[in-house]
Formats: C-alpha cells, structure tokens, sequence
C-alpha cells in the first residue's frame, strides 16, 4: 500500500490533500497557501460537521524556513492534516487568524502554542494558557534558539501570576475558587465557580498546572526516549499514547508493524478501556454516595490490573507499545487467563449494573445532570467517550460512512455505543456498554491472535513526518511527529481529548449546582496532565 | 437492599495482610497500629498532593483504598485539607506552575510533618528531570522524608513505604 499515494480534495476547497502512507489511521497531509487558505478550510470542516482535532506550532528556521502551524481536523473520511508556514520576522511573533470563532476548542490550544512556539493568532483572547509566571513572556520554550540555563527553573524566576477570569456581575454572585490543589486525590488545575446561592452560573478553569515541558523534552531525543516520554503523558490512557506515537513513527518511516503486534497492540488499548472505566463507574457510584460501588468496582479493577501485572509485567501496561510492534508476547496460557477473567468480569459487572439500575437515590443524581446536547458536543469538537454518550456516533475503531478503522479494528467489527441523554447517567450507561464490547473484542482478539513476529526494526528517517490517532478510552488520542535531517526527533506533539472536553465540562455544569460538580467532573474524567503536557 | 446485601455477602472480605516495612522487621498489625498510636496519639492522616505528575501514581495511590489494601481500614486515612494531615504525599516531578502550591501547603500541614516523595518523578525528576517547567524531584522545593520508587510504584510498595516512614521517624 506504501507506493500508492492518494490524493484527495474535501469539499471542493483548492487544497490537494495526500494520503499518509502505513496501517495506521485514514490522515491526509495538506499545505494551506495562506491564513485565508487555511480559514476557509476551516470553515468548510465545521460546516460538513467536522472537528478540530488538533492545533500546535513548530520552529522550522534551522531548516532555512520560518515557523509553520498544524491543525488536524476531524472529517467523516478521517483526519485532513493542514499546515501553514509563516514567515520569522526577527523576534516577533509571527500572526495566523484565529480558528476560535470557528472552532471554540481552538482558543486554548491556540493560547498553548502561543506561549511554547511564539507564534500567535489575530483573535481578542491573547491571556497566556501554559505560562503562569515561570518564564517570561517572550521567551518560547520551543523554539530552537531559546537561550535558557540547565537545571531547575532554566535561570528565570518563578513569578505568582494574576489571571484574568472573566467576571460574574449581579446581585448574590459571588466566586469560589478550588485548587489548584483539590481535596481528592486527584491532578491539580484551578476552577473559578460563579455562583449565586448553590446554582452554578459560570465555571471557568484555569489550567497548566501540569505543565512539565515534555514538548521541550521531546526535541532531540531518540525514538526509544520519544516512546518513554509520549507514554507518560497521560498515565491512564498509556497504551493508546504508545500506539498513536507508534502509529505516528510507522508512518514517518514507513514501516508495517506485524499483524500480531497490532492485535496485541489492541489487547493492550481495550485492557486499557476496562481498567479505566471500571474505576469510573467505582468512583461516579462514591460521588453520589454509594461506597459499595466504589469497593466492588476498585475490587475488579485490582483484579484486572493484577492480571497486567502477571502477563505484561506492568499494572499499566507503559512501554510495552513501541515502534515497531511490541516488546512482550503472550503465550496460550495467559490468553485463556484472560479469557477466564473476562467471563467473569462481565457476570459482576452485569450483577453491578442491575444494583445501580435499581438504586433510585443513584439514577436521581445522575439523570439530567451534566447535560451535553449533541449540537453543544459537536460545537465544541468533542470526541470519544463524552461525545457518544452526547448522541454521536463517533468511534475510531468502529466502520462509518466513508471510514474503515485501522487493523485490526477493521476486521473485529466494533459495535460503537451511543446515548442520547448527554448527562450523567448517559455517560454512566456508555461505560457499561462500553466495558461489554471491550470485553467481547478482548475475547475475540486473544480467539484469533496471528502468529509470527511481534516487532520489527524502525529505522528513523530524517525529515519524515507523520500523524497517529488512536480511539483511547477517554477519546481521541492524536500524536503528530517530524524527525530532524539526523533521524532525531525534532518535534512531537502528543494531543489529549482533554483538550476539547475541558471546556465541555464549562458548559456540563452549567445551571446544575455546586455540590454536583464532582459527580460531573468524575463522569468526564478528564486528563489535566494529558492537556497540560 | 436485599439483593445488595447479598452481593455484599457474597463478595465476603478481601482485604490481605499487611506486607513488611521496607527493610524493616516482620512485625505484627497490631505492633504496627500500637506503633501508629505511639508516634501519633491517633490513626495516621494523609494528604496526597499531585505536584505534576502524569497521574499514573495517582491512579496506584487510589488503589490503596481498594478492598485488596484496605489502607483505611488500617487506620491509615486520605484527608482533604493539609491542616488535618501528618504526612505530606507527593508525587512529581513537581511542576514550577505547582511550586508555590506545595510550598503553601507544606507550610500549612502541622509539625511534625513527614514528607513522602512518590513515584520516580517524585524522588529525582525521572523522565522530565529538570527544566524551564520542571523542579524535578519533590526534594528540591520541600524536605522529604522518604522516597518510594517505581514508575508508578506499586500499591504494595506504596504501602511498605508508608509503613516504614512512620517507622523510623517515631
């Protein structure tokens, strides 16, 4: 399939797009001529119902060019990736026109590669999103010619800095600040509540708490480094990190991974999807006051990561996704274990869901909480999890119109689940389902496991690129890659689905009261480090 | 009610025995909680503080309250405010965006204080080190008590290292 390029143009704009060589996700690589070029795409995606998936900012002068700026968006076909070169003009910033109009979910990501690359937009919004006060602001961690000292801190001072939220007027309004620090044990970020009495007015998060410059990190380092760090992320969806950077290098370098390490591959990924939603449904049943869904649920998510420990060598399954394929097989045995656990961890949850079903003080917190429309999910470029419980069939691993899902999705035959609802209890009801067809997908895949080799070699090629998307459990995991002319990596950018779900959850809380935010947030479970990086 | 019950019934108690202090001797629960009691006057609090990690040692701390490790049920509890703790809980590499925070909350939790550095990011920066964003391990900005490795450290490591914390400081 490698030597057959495919062109493609959506919906007639002028853009020539080229289709990305490998086994991994439908990505078509296009070059916009212009901010206007690139706007009226935009535009044409948003009205076709497409998503914004991805937007950051690359320092390409030490390839005699200037900076250029990503955006993967999100069509029916899969996923058109646009670049625009922009001029360097000395230390300036150099300008592109603002997606946020069109995109809403463009704002921060826009705000990030701001403060990383320093290359900005024409919008309004021009608030710092990942610098608080720890570097100055014209200095631009990621670009290549940042002059910065070794160690802690990189020489600058580390400033308190004022944020400007945007303020609640009226009688009785008033604000609650929570975090960054928050009571759980649970991933810093700050969220300013406006309030009038218990109802929730307005929330508005300020992130970057998170914010450990594993972009920064990324530049120069070999493959194997790039694979430890994309896999650290975001701690809980590790595997489906590991694929879509994988998926990314294959793509680059044009190699095909074999077909037992893409199924083991997805072993890993749907392991991944049940451990998680598992402590989930654990954790959304405590919120609401029921413990003994938090202890029967973290009982088998033990269970499970038991297992992991006993087959993989690791809880967590981190580092065992590489380019290339994978780094450990399984033999007969532990397949038939899994198998075994997978019957039963079905019967459980089944037992589990009938309780919950029954328990009216537990559907009464749920239902009609957190509501998400389908036209409010689509606005805001949601994906995955959040996005189908909000009615929208949307499922990387899953056929639709116009989309084959990437081996060995295509042939397991992936039945997406979908709720109209949009709140709570939908999501509740999408992780049930969803822990079911994990579980028959996992039984299917160790039922029909390939033979053969689990792992080629990847030799990285210099100046290559490529994008990986992966249907992770919280949603669309993307990772675009561009190797140096050396074969190093010269720029990684690793896109959490937090990205877009943050400012859902804005909107979720709305109009609900304070004491329901836990509940909501936890049915979200976003990822603050995944969006902080 | 009845069916719940039942499953509750069923499921019966899971909870395992308490593994050794790390490096320390075999010792008994009850030593161990007459230990507890002696150090503290009362059971031991904790407050988890996420300073930067990629919350992969969150997720092994929350199963520390699994009914397999059954931490509270050991007297051994998770609070929300740094006011009400005895330890300190970290995990990194902590952030210079949460610099400041652990600082204000270190200074906010009772003497005498044990700090715990979790995770290899937490003992020494691991994979994102030092840097523009970075104050790597949680060492370099409050005093640690001490260090649980591991990538993410394993609840029963998490364990053995509580344990063995309030063990040598008594």
């Amino acid at each position: 399939m490698y030597f057959i390029t495919l062109s493609m143009i959506f919906h007639a704009e002028p853009i020539e797009f080229v289709r990305q060589p490998g086994l991994g996700a439908p990505v078509w690589r296009g070059r916009a001529a212009d901010g206007e070029d690139l706007l009226r795409f935009a535009i044409s995606v948003h009205r076709h119902q497409g998503r914004l998936a991805a937007l950051w900012g690359e320092d390409r002068r030490q390839q005699g060019a200037g900076y250029r700026l990503h955006c993967v968006f999100a069509l029916d076909e899969g996923w058109p990736w646009l670049s625009l070169d922009l001029a360097a003009e000395g230390d300036r910033c150099p300008v592109y026109p603002d997606l946020s109009g069109i995109f809403p979910a463009a704002n921060r990501m826009q705000r990030a590669t701001r403060d990383l690359v320093g290359i900005a937009t024409d919008g309004s919004d021009q608030r710092p999103w990942l610098r608080h006060g720890a570097w100055p602001a014209d200095w631009y961690p990621l670009r290549h010619d940042a002059v910065h000292e070794v160690g802690m801190g990189a020489g600058f001072a580390n400033f308190p800095s004022d944020y400007e939220f945007v303020k609640v007027g009226g009688e009785g309004a008033h604000e609650i600040p929570v975090g960054p620090i928050h009571a759980g044990i649970i991933e810093p970020g700050h969220f300013r509540f406006s309030v009038v009495g218990e109802r929730v007015l307005r929330l508005e998060q300020r992130l970057g708490y998170q914010h450990k410059g594993v972009e920064k990190l990324l530049i120069g380092a070999d493959l194997a480094h790039g694979a430890r760090l994309v896999g650290r992320v975001s701690g809980d969806s590790t595997c489906a990190y590991a694929w879509a950077y994988a998926d990314a290098v294959e793509a680059a370098c044009r190699v095909e991974p074999p077909p037992r390490a893409l199924h083991l591959r997805a072993l890993m990924l749907e392991r991944e999807r049940v451990a998680n939603h598992l402590g989930d449904l654990g954790a959304l049943g405590n919120d609401a006051a029921f413990a003994f869904g938090l202890t029967q649920f973290m009982r088998l998510k033990e269970d499970w990561l038991r297992l992991n420990q006993q087959l993989f060598g690791h809880r967590f399954m981190m580092d065992r996704i590489v380019p290339g394929g994978v780094v450990m097989d399984v033999d007969a045995a532990a397949l038939a274990a899994m198998i075994e656990q997978c019957g039963v961890v079905r019967g459980e949850v089944r037992k589990l869901r009938a309780l919950y079903d029954a328990h009216a003080g537990l559907q009464d917190r749920f239902a009609t909480t957190g509501a998400i429309d389908t036209a409010l999910a689509r606005e805001l470029s949601l994906s995955g999890m959040a996005a189908r419980a909000s009615g929208i069939l949307l499922d990387g691993r899953a056929h639709r119109q116009g989309y084959t899902p990437p081996a060995p999705y295509a042939q397991l035959g992936v039945r997406p689940v979908t709720d109209e609802r949009g709140d709570v209890a939908a999501r509740v009801a999408v992780r049930f389902d969803e822990i079911y067809e994990s579980l028959r997908l996992l039984r299917e895949i160790a039922l029909g496991l390939p033979g053969g080799e689990i792992r080629v070699e990847v030799a990285p090629l210099g100046d290559a690129s490529g994008l990986g998307a992966i249907e992770g459990w919280r949603g669309e995991v993307l990772v675009g890659v561009q190797f140096a002319a050396d074969g190093r990596l010269a720029r990684v950018h690793p896109h959490d689905p937090s990205w877009q779900a943050w400012p859902a959850l804005e909107h979720a809380v709305m109009k609900d009261i304070v004491p329901d935010f836990p509940l909501i947030n936890k049915s979200f479970n976003l990822s603050y480090s995944g969006a902080d990086l | 009610m009845i069916p719940l019950l039942r499953h509750i019934f069923r499921t019966g108690i899971l909870t395992e025995p308490m593994p050794e202090a790390e490096g320390g001797p075999q010792r008994e629960i009850d030593r161990l909680h007459d230990e507890i009691l002696k150090v503290l006057g009362r059971a031991l609090t904790i407050r988890e503080i996420d300073a930067g990690s990629c919350n992969g040692c969150e997720l092994e701390i929350h199963a520390l309250n699994n009914p397999y490790y059954n931490l509270e049920g050991r007297g051994i509890k998770f609070v929300a405010s740094p006011r009400h703790a005895d330890m300190l809980l970290v995990t990194g590499p902590v952030t210079r965006n949460m610099e400041n925070a652990l600082r204000i909350a270190y200074d906010c939790t009772p003497d005498p204080k044990l700090v715990v550095a979790v995770g290899d990011c937490g003992c020494n920066g691991g994979v994102f080190g030092e840097s523009y964003a970075s104050c790597g391990a949680v060492d370099n900005v409050v005093g640690v008590d001490l260090r649980i490795p591991g990538c993410p450290p394993t609840p029963l490591a998490l364990m053995q290292g509580i344990l063995a914390a309030i063990s040598t400081t008594k």
